[in-house]
């Protein structure tokens, strides 16, 4: 039963899928109708019934072959589609088609897609108008064809279609009927259309018979619209192998007759099977309400930019004080409020001041305490410890010491020169020996105490020497025989800069066997210049000194500045009266013929080796370009010059600045280099005279005096001659030759002069140089008293030490202290802040008399004490802290001291004059008590009757003198007066 | 000799006092002993300083208000009395005393 049902609802689905098929193959057969067909059919009037019903032919004919109720179903699907096409199908009734041309068209204003379109497809056109038009164009007209028909038409208007698919042949059709025309412009309704058809079913099948014609339908392309897929989704496919199921049976069974039994149903257990509904468990989860919420909110986004405030800024401000005018000033001050201010402020500012003037409440005292402990005689260490002691086996054995030098940048360096110990006899008679045996100044290294670094070789024994202040390579000596030696010494500075010794490093790179036996030696440097010997002094140079670096003197003495800074003057002085100046510049003469005749000297003789021609310009013929003879203000000899001390000092440059113009400066002279070889001496007129340059200067003689005395030349009054004016005083204080004549580091006008058996401290006065007008500012300080005071000697004198001093020297650290040497190897301390009667310190240092000692900071922490005794060796001590760091104001309480003793100096002149007028006074009184003074003061008559008297009783007594030798009578008168 | 010159001289006579400057409220120089540079750099700074510690006072107790300044340095010290108008600057040098 449902096998049959089913193939009924297939081909239900088969008939509709047939009729769509239909319906999409529709459109294109009507054309194929024949356009009478059409025509029949509507050309009833009434047949708007008809006329709806034709299109229905295909449908009438399916609705035949199934005749069920969906028919009518399907005539309203067919009726949507197009119901024009349906009229298209077929010319109307009373239509004649029509061809209009464009001019046509245009005439009657029914242009084909402008005026018409296919869906304002109709065209009202008067009948007047077709006429004229027929009139007008006759046979050419359009219309022309058909002019029967239109006179014929009743109507007065023609109804015009544009026929654009050309249907019935022609682009046009025209109606002549009023009823085609009216069922054209208003097409009958749809809906109407239906109920007619449903009204019309039993007459429409009548009609239908004659009207329909079988048409075949076309098979079209099949076109894909996804079906396919579904198909084969439907279409069972094997999939795998068909199972196989055999069904056996006894064979006996077969066709064995069947006894069917009754029974009940519920006695039968394998009958049926029952499934029984359960709860099952699986789905008894229970749903959880969960509330949530979900919000859209839009992204939130920080962000940051900043810009720099360019701004304008000022880059440079100039300012200036404001300030009232003088009128102002005066105006404000002579306001009372201004008065008044003053008035109440004043107490408060004198209370301040007298509290300041009363005591310094800032006072520190722990700064104060403990100075104690520093001062001599306590339990600090204060003694000189031996450091190290330097002596040549060869060379400086049994000679003594006479010049000590350290070096003045290199540290632990040390020269020293030596001197055979014998008086001018036992020279005189060693002459050959003392000629063969070089005279030497020994370079000496803290590195190596047992080898000098360096010999100097002079031409004579050297009794004072010293490293030129601005140059060090630059040594100046003094001989013996007067000359002045110069060495350079600039090769062998490395060997001295070397840390240690540098023969030592030489052995290790030399092959064996071909050692070199001078490389171990010390060199030995030659000297590269010696004076002239008959222009040098006639007697051993004992004391020598470059003049500072920023000064030079001319040949008038007349100190002026020194643009090279350059020290290139070196004052000498000898026993032999006189003190040279030297300059180590070539003079102007003998230069430019040297110069001329050097080629030839580089050709032929050459220098000894080793020696740099930095003087030779000056060898053999250098003279002295000032001389400074040291006449005795009363007859009888001169002074002997031993040591002297000027008041310029190395580095100060404070005479510069008070320097005068004294015409234009002389670049060349500073600029072009090798001052040794550069510049003129002595021309003074280029360069700035420094006023405030002292020319006065302090000379120790041998005969132990202190001479103070002018270097400049003047004119003698007597003789008219240019020369050095007589000192200004000298003064014998020493009983012995003076050996030291030294300026305090720390005054400048502070000499300490040893010599003999005592030394003293002299203070220079400034006051003495009339000649010099900056002196004037110092003159009011000093008063005419302490400047006789000053004249009168020195301001401390030691008493008469037992033992002979040899040497003297300023601490340079400590103001108040010095270093005194003696004959049997001691050296003195003495402290003027400690005591002024005896040494503070008193210290053996050595067996053998010494000779000289020149104390040295080597550094801050390191002073050094340099001794040479008259045994050749020499002695490095090292100094105590007490002696080598000042006590807190010790510079002013040594300037205090000096002050006061000068002032002590000042009362004993006037002591002085002031015992003299006494004196003389005591005589008086004492003639008086004897009788022979008058006690009355005589008048000048009383004293010419006295003196009467007396020659008359002088008279008388030769009378009678006369008369007891016979030579007179006895009875012969005198002669009266 | 009008009453301020009179009491300049006053001041003057005393120990060690190296130079008097009053400076008005505006810290410009009315009177001064010293030569013009030093005066307006004392005058000047003195007088910023002279305006900070009053109103330091001031501050710690409205009521107070700075009479006196005294500045000691190494050198010298610096007395400051300021008023309303005017400013009196005294520089003395104690060790000269």
């Amino acid at each position: 039963m449902s096998d049959t049902e089913g193939k009924e609802v297939s081909d239900k689905e088969k008939e509709h899928s047939e009729e769509k098929e239909m319906d999409t193959a529709k459109s294109p057969k009507p054309r194929k109708t024949p356009p009478s067909s059409g025509k029949s059919s509507p050309k009833k009037p009434g047949s708007a019934k008809s006329g709806t019903m034709t299109p229905k032919s295909p449908a009438g004919s399916r609705g035949r072959a199934t005749p069920k109720s969906k028919g009518k179903r399907e005539e309203i699907k067919m009726e949507t589609p197009a119901p024009e096409e349906e009229e298209d199908a077929t010319l109307p009734d009373h239509c004649e088609p029509i061809f209009l041309s464009s001019k046509t068209q245009t005439i009657f204003s029914c242009v084909c897609d402008s005026d018409v379109t296919k869906e304002n497809r109709f065209k009202i056109i008067p009948k007047a108008a077709i006429l004229e038009d027929l009139h007008n164009r006759a046979g050419v007209c359009d219309f022309h064809p058909i002019k029967n028909k239109i006179i014929e038409y009743p109507g007065e208007e023609f109804l015009l279609v544009y026929d654009r698919d050309f249907k019935f042949g022609q682009n046009f059709y025209i109606c002549f009927s009023e009823e085609t025309k009216e069922k054209l412009l208003h097409p009958p309704k749809k809906e109407g259309e239906v109920v007619e058809g449903e009204g019309g079913v039993p007459g429409e099948e009548a009609e239908d018979t004659t009207v329909y014609k079988y048409v075949p339908p076309q098979s079209k392309e099949w076109v894909s619209h996804g079906s396919e897929k579904e198909i084969k989704e439907e279409s069972v496919v094997e999939m795998r192998r068909r199972l196989k199921v055999s069904v056996r049976r006894k064979r006996k069974l077969f066709g064995a007759p069947c006894k069917f039994t009754d029974r009940n149903v519920g006695d039968a257990k394998d009958g049926y099977v029952e499934c029984t509904s359960y709860k099952d468990k699986t789905f008894d989860l229970q749903k959880i309400e969960l509330d949530k919420g979900i919000q859209a909110i839009p992204w939130f986004m920080d962000s940051g930019t900043q810009t720099e405030w360019k701004y304008p800024r000022n880059a440079n401000t100039q300012y200036y004080p404001r300030e009232f005018s003088q009128h102002e000033q005066q105006e404000i001050l002579k306001k009372k409020q201004t008065g008044t201010f003053m008035d109440g402020v004043c107490p408060r500012f004198q209370l301040a001041l007298q509290q300041n003037e009363i005591m310094d409440v800032f006072f520190n005292d722990w700064l104060n305490l403990g100075e104690a402990d520093n001062t001599f005689g306590s339990k600090a260490d204060n003694h000189l410890k031996e450091y190290q002691s330097f002596a040549d086996l060869q060379f400086s054995k049994e000679k003594k010491i006479t010049d000590i030098q350290w070096h003045p940048t290199i540290k632990g360096i040390v020269a020293v020169s030596v001197a055979e110990k014998l008086t001018f006899d036992e020279r005189i008679d060693n002459a050959s020996k003392v000629i063969m045996t070089p005279s030497l100044i020994l370079i000496w290294s803290f590195t190596d105490p047992i080898n000098p670094q360096l010999f100097l070789e002079a031409p004579d024994d050297i009794h004072s020497f010293q490293f030129c202040p601005s140059n060090p390579n630059i040594i100046a000596g003094g001989c013996q025989n007067g000359q002045l030696v110069l060495w350079d010494i600039s090769a062998h500075a490395d060997r001295l800069k070397q840390p240690r010794g540098g023969n030592r490093n030489k052995r290790a790179t030399v092959l064996p066997g071909f050692e070199d036996p001078n490389a171990l030696k010390t060199p030995i440097v030659r000297y590269c210049a010696v004076s002239s010997i008959e222009n040098s002094h006639h007697a051993p140079i004992t004391d020598i000194m470059w003049l500072p670096d920023h000064v030079e003197i001319n040949r008038m003495g007349v100190p002026q500045e020194n643009k090279g800074f350059e020290s290139c003057q070196i004052f000498t002085c000898a026993t032999d009266n006189c003190i040279l100046v030297w300059d180590t510049r070539p003079t102007k003469g003998p230069q430019q013929q040297q110069q001329g005749a050097k080629p030839k000297d580089k050709d032929g003789t050459k220098n000894p080796i080793g020696v740099p021609d930095t003087f030779k310009h000056l060898d053999l013929t250098w003279k002295p370009m000032l001389k400074v003879h040291l006449h005795k203000s009363e007859p009888g000899g001169d002074h002997a010059p031993t040591k002297f001390s000027i008041a310029e000092k190395q580095g100060d440059r404070g005479a510069l600045s008070k320097a005068t113009d004294g015409g234009v400066p002389d670049k060349e002279a500073s600029v072009t280099g090798g001052y040794f070889q550069s510049g003129k001496p002595g021309s003074g007129r280029e360069k700035r005279t420094l006023q405030t340059v002292k020319t006065h200067f302090f000379v120790g003689t041998e005969d132990g005096e202190v001479v103070y005395v002018d270097w400049m030349p003047q004119k003698d009054q007597d003789t008219g001659k240019i020369q050095t004016p007589k000192p200004d005083f000298y003064h014998t204080m020493h009983d012995g030759p003076i050996m030291t004549v030294q300026r305090s580091p720390f005054f400048m006008d502070i000499l300490l002069v040893v010599g003999g058996w005592n030394f003293t401290i002299w203070k220079e006065a400034v006051v003495i140089d009339k000649n010099n007008p900056s002196s004037a500012e110092s003159l009011k300080t000093l008063n005419v008293a302490e400047n006789d005071a000053l004249k009168s000697g020195p301001i401390l004198q030691s008493a008469p030490n037992p033992i002979r001093m040899t040497s003297g020297f300023w601490s340079p650290s400590r103001p108040g202290v010095f270093y005194i040497s003696k004959v049997d190897g001691s050296v003195d301390v003495w402290d003027l802040l400690d005591k002024t009667h005896e040494p503070s310190i008193t210290q053996s240092v050595s067996p053998s008399a010494i000779t000289k000692i020149y104390p040295h900071a080597v550094s801050h922490k390191q002073h050094l004490l340099a001794v040479g005794d008259s045994s050749g060796t020499l002695h490095i001590l090292e100094i105590p802290w007490s002696l080598r760091l000042p006590a807190p104001n010790e510079v002013t309480g040594v300037a205090n001291y000096f002050e006061r003793e000068v002032k002590r100096r000042g009362f004993v002149v006037q002591r002085w004059d002031f015992r003299e007028h006494e004196k003389r006074e005591l005589e008086a009184e004492a003639k008086k008590k004897a009788g022979i003074a008058p006690n009355v003061l005589l008048t000048d008559e009383e004293i010419e009757y006295r003196l009467k008297l007396e020659y008359q009783a002088y008279m008388e007594a030769e009378g009678n003198f006369l008369r007891e030798l016979g030579i007179t009578k006895e009875e012969e008168p005198l002669p009266q007066t | 000799m009008s009453e301020v010159e009179e009491t300049i001289k006053r001041i003057q006579s005393h120990k060690g006092v190296s130079g008097i400057i009053i400076v008005n409220a505006d810290g410009i120089p009315i009177r001064t002993t010293l030569d013009n540079s030093t005066t307006v750099q004392y005058s000047g700074l003195i007088h910023q300083l002279a305006a900070k510690a009053k109103s330091t006072v001031r501050d710690l107790d409205p009521q107070n208000d700075l009479t006196f300044l005294r500045i000691r340095s190494k050198k010298h010290e610096i007395m400051v009395a300021p008023d309303n108008e005017y400013l009196l600057i005294v520089i003395q040098n104690p060790n000269a005393v």
